[in-house]
């Protein structure tokens, strides 16, 4: 009896799985559109990224529809909202490829998002451009994933140069979120450049995602006396360190990564961020002709000026759009190889891909002054 | 007798092997996508964990509510195994489940002499510890997460490992071991009264609730590919509880609709945006209130027992 | 030098963990209900501070007592719709409708309409941050207010709880609910007074912080929140001064974990006290063993 109702439960619930994808996204390249999925996260830890991103790609869906479309046919990117949750990143990749159809996917934006959709998007055969995932291990899962950011070790090697070669630093502390792949990443790889440059690493600290509490670390780092402090996370954070390392007495000059780089940071850290350096992916301030019409259009459509995740997100875009417009054809096979050959330059510079299908792109360094963010120089891989 | 739970056997393999058959077919000649697929697969690997928690916490009565730990040990144990020492898929998935299940007895003997809310935030707190560990062992990837996991879970295997899981907790609730946790979650001082080592049970279904998940996590590992440790935080324990608790605590074939519909849900709710996480939780809040008031879903499902009906809600 | 300074953080960050974790101990006393949504009501006492503040430019004292307020009636709305019908069910329900609650606060503050997801940083110029020092000490004044504060509002209490008549009926209440309503008690009134009580704490608490870190966001209650609770079963869950005893020794131990064992590891430490102490004496610091009747 009772084995009876457990067999019809099971059908009732494999009944449901079949279903779920009915009713759902109607989707296809059809003959006059090309669609391209968005795997971003909307809501979640991280929706202030995701709408970043969204907003960056909007404003390329209208500029290449208003200029015709690729290759004749308009451009629509579909988003699908990841909640910065691996498990949910790659349900809504399926989604897109399935339902929607679509010939290449924009993103994910965080890496532990990424990490988890390469290997669906390669076995499927779908092309991959993540602008902001920076974890290493992304564009090993196959030929398929690509980004078009500089990758974690890449950015410690140009902070730790920076602070040996310019700032002439010889001893460093590091305080990163352990939880936090970024954070670590760039924490273990400045490490490593700074002691191979002939620095020494005096401490090394670590706290957990949304703690809001660092005197105890600070404390400890502030009796090693280091010459500078790399905070290498989100400017929400970096923020407050910076303001109760100040509070501390500790004097050292701050470091940071393309995380640092926001309007608000100045509202979470006041006067304690002043005279930090950080590496980004490109500045407001540069007057290359691409970020100037960038700002001016986005400014134009928003009324705010674009962050780092509106225009690496936006430049990702246009790399895949260019590539397809290049290959003519809209199968996975084609859009690959036209991106391995990709050579242009965006928002945040001149890209080409290297043979892990990273991109070969410069940083450049950003001090902060006065309230606002200076453009240092320039480095090239 | 013997004739007839021999009967009720044939006729629940016969109806599983042709759901099975049906479902195969449905997959292989694309009626329904790879989307749908994997709702299925995720499907069936939530079947299992839901069924290995309510042996614990509905048969048994032991609020346990940090389960995704012997998940996570199971999914990075299948993972190491097949990766580094290179077993055959089904070995690994045993390996994973024994070695879930061997620390579940190391956790289960000190904390299952807590009663209630204490264990409950005990199990929590191991829960998250376990969390924090896996974050600071970098050959399992740390924070960054585990990558390269070989993809060797099909919906055929999950299926039939559910199916094996409902033949086995089947058998367990029906025998005198289950019997006995059974009477343990009524009244466990009564138990004890009448001769029967509660400590014994209670770390009997703790045991094969950790080996039935550690074998889950095993198959999840190796269908993601990718894992990372916050994943496995408490949140996804919950998860668990609430599929279990909706289906009605002690009901097999409850616990196995409520997992369906609430794995499927938030897929489902997918388009209402940010909405979505907000609907959930009053649901369940709405669900939970009138399940109080007497109307429940799951009295559907209850075995109707001789004398009280005593079921674990309302 | 350096002891004595993070002595003083740990204190500044357990006073905040005591008065979350005041809320928890009444609630579980009276009740029995491990209130997850806890955490998420010290979120909102920020918020509704911060809105004081900001929207209104409101200094301290009223924003505090807005937060406090508005902290409080949350709570006991809260109580009064999703709590109150299942008084009577088993342990397992309330805690899965405690935790849906929880969820409910948290992804309904993210909407746009409410709180919207971004951090909010409070106004700089509520309290006056000034850098004491005394030798080599550096002390935060926020640090030494926030102290004060708790200590303060945890004397109130015991006031009320042992020198008042509803504190009175709150303590017959925790013993034994049936004996109090049979004695005349209103019960429901005492419960939701205790929510309120409990609630408004915890949203002082959310005020402080929101000042001290000067940044708050929907998902800031999580943590604290299990901390807290941590903290109320180390000082014997029920036990008002319990409650603030566990609260200090928590963040004292979270410092000293982050300073001479290992960053790492601070949150998994608070777990393992809570371990420890539940495996060697459950009934926490300062609580008595009872023995159950069959």
């Amino acid at each position: 009896m009772i084995k009876k109702k457990i067999a019809l439960a099971i059908t009732l619930a494999m009944t449901l799985g079949i279903f779920s994808g009915c009713g759902t996204g109607s989707g296809g390249s059809s003959s006059d559109e090309i669609d391209i999925g968005v795997v971003t996260p909307l809501t979640g830890s991280v929706a202030a990224f995701g709408k970043s991103a969204r907003n960056g790609l909007d404003l390329l869906q209208t500029e290449i529809n208003d200029k015709g479309g690729i290759n004749g046919k308009k451009v629509k990117f579909i988003y699908g909202d990841d909640e910065n949750k691996p498990a949910s990143a790659v349900n809504v990749a399926q989604k897109l490829i399935n339902d929607d159809k679509v010939v290449a996917i924009v993103g994910p934006l965080t890496s532990t998002c990424a990490n988890s959709v390469a290997p669906i998007l390669e076995q499927d055969k779908i092309p991959m451009v993540t602008g902001t995932g920076t974890n290493p291990k992304i564009t090993q899962a196959g030929d398929y994933i690509f980004r078009t950011c500089f990758i974690d070790p890449f950015q410690g090697t140009v902070i730790a140069k920076f602070a040996s070669g310019d700032l002439k630093a010889k001893t460093a502390a590091i305080l990163y979120d352990n939880g936090n792949d970024y954070s670590k990443g760039l924490a273990d790889n400045f490490q490593k450049s700074f002691e191979k440059a002939g620095g020494k690493i005096l401490d090394s600290e670590t706290y957990n995602t949304n703690d809001q509490d660092f005197n105890a670390q600070l404390t400890k780092i502030k009796n090693e006396n280091p010459d500078v402090l790399l905070a290498p996370d989100y400017y929400s954070t970096v923020g407050m360190i910076a303001k109760q390392a100040r509070a501390q007495g500790i004097k050292s000059t701050f470091l940071g990564g393309d995380g640092w780089d926001s309007s608000d940071l100045f509202t979470v850290g006041g006067d304690a961020v002043n005279g930090a350096y950080f590496t980004d992916h490109y500045s407001s301030k540069d007057t290359s002709k691409e970020v100037t019409t960038f700002i001016d259009s986005f400014k134009k459509k928003y009324k705010s000026t674009p962050d780092s995740m509106a225009a690496l997100n936006y430049d990702a875009g246009k790399v895949l759009v260019q590539s397809i417009q290049k290959a003519g054809k809209t199968d996975g096979e084609s859009i690959k190889n036209a991106l391995k050959s990709y050579s242009g330059t965006v928002v945040s510079g001149k890209i080409t891909f290297d043979k892990d299908r990273n991109a070969i792109k410069a940083a450049v360094i950003i001090n902060v002054k006065n309230n606002d963010f200076d453009f240092v120089k320039k480095v090239q891989p | 007798m013997i004739r007839n739970s021999l009967k009720r056997f044939a006729i629940f393999m016969a109806t599983s092997i042709i759901i099975f058959v049906i479902l195969t077919f449905i997959i292989n000649q694309n009626i329904i996508n790879q989307y749908d697929v994997r709702i299925l697969v995720l499907i069936c690997i939530n079947i299992m964990l839901a069924l290995s928690v309510n042996l614990i916490v509905g048969f048994t009565g032991q609020f346990t509510i940090g389960h995704s730990a012997f998940m996570a040990i199971g999914a990075y144990a299948a993972a190491m195994l097949t990766i580094n020492l290179k077993l055959p898929f089904p070995l690994s998935l045993l390996g994973a489940g024994i070695i879930a299940g061997f620390i579940g007895l190391l956790i289960g003997i000190p904390t299952l002499r807590l009663k209630g809310d204490y264990l409950a935030i005990t199990t929590l707190g191991f829960c998250q510890i376990v969390v924090v560990v896996i974050q600071n062992i970098p050959q399992l990837g740390g924070a960054q997460g585990l990558t390269g996991i070989p993809p060797k879970t099909t919906f055929a295997w999950t299926f039939f490992t559910m199916i094996v899981t409902i033949l086995v907790i089947y058998n367990i609730v029906h025998s005198s071991q289950g019997r006995a946790m059974i009477s343990i979650r009524e009244d466990e001082i009564a138990a004890e009264a009448m001769g029967i080592n509660s400590t014994k049970y209670k770390i009997m279904a703790f045991v094969i609730g950790a080996f039935i998940a550690g074998v889950a996590g095993g198959l999840y590992s190796h269908y993601m590919m990718y894992i990372e440790p916050q994943s496995f935080n408490f949140l996804k324990s919950m998860d668990f509880i609430v599929y279990v608790v909706l289906g009605g605590l002690g009901s097999i074939p409850g616990c196995i609709i409520s997992t369906a519909v609430l794995t499927y849900l938030p897929e489902g709710l997918r388009g209402f945006g940010d909405l979505r996480m907000v609907i959930y939780p009053i649901l369940l809040i709405v669900i939970m209130i009138l399940n109080a008031k007497g109307i429940s879903p799951s009295k559907l499902f209850k075995r109707k027992s001789k004398g009280r009906d005593k079921d674990a809600i309302a | 030098m350096e002891f004595l300074q993070q002595v003083i953080n740990g204190l500044a960050l357990g006073s905040v963990y005591a008065l979350i974790a005041i809320g928890y101990t009444m609630v579980y006393g009276i009740i029995g209900l491990i209130n997850f949504a806890h955490g998420d009501i010290y979120m909102m006492g920020a918020f509704f501070g911060f809105f004081a503040a900001s929207k209104f430019n409101l200094p301290f004292i009223p924003t505090l007592a807005i937060g406090m307020i508005c902290a409080a009636v949350l709570g006991v709305a809260i109580e009064k719709i999703a709590y109150k019908p299942l008084r009577n069910s088993p342990k397992l329900s309330l805690l899965i409708t405690a935790i849906g609650m929880s969820l409910l606060l948290e992804n309904g503050s993210r909407l746009d309409f409410i709180f919207g997801p971004d951090y909010r940083t409070y106004p700089s110029n509520l309290l006056p941050s000034q850098i004491i020092k005394i030798g080599a000490l550096r002390l935060d004044s926020l640090h030494l207010i926030i102290i004060l504060i708790s200590i303060l509002l945890a004397a109130l209490l015991q006031i009320i709880v042992f020198r008042t008549k509803v504190g009175k009926a709150m303590r017959a209440t925790s013993f034994d609910k049936d004996a109090a309503a049979l004695m005349g008690i209103n019960i429901d009134n005492i419960i939701s007074i205790t929510f309120a009580i409990g609630s408004a704490l915890a949203g002082a608490a959310g005020v402080l912080v929101g000042i001290l870190y000067s940044r708050i966001d929907p998902y800031m209650g999580i943590m604290p929140g299990l901390k807290a609770f941590i903290a109320a079963v180390l000082g014997g869950i029920g036990i008002i001064p319990g409650a603030v005893l566990g609260g200090i020794i928590m963040g004292i131990a979270e410092t000293f974990t982050k300073v001479y064992i290992s960053s790492k590891l601070s949150d998994a430490i608070a777990f393992a006290i809570l371990i420890v102490i539940l495996l060697i004496k459950p009934s926490g610091l300062l609580g008595k063993k009872s023995n159950v009747k069959v």
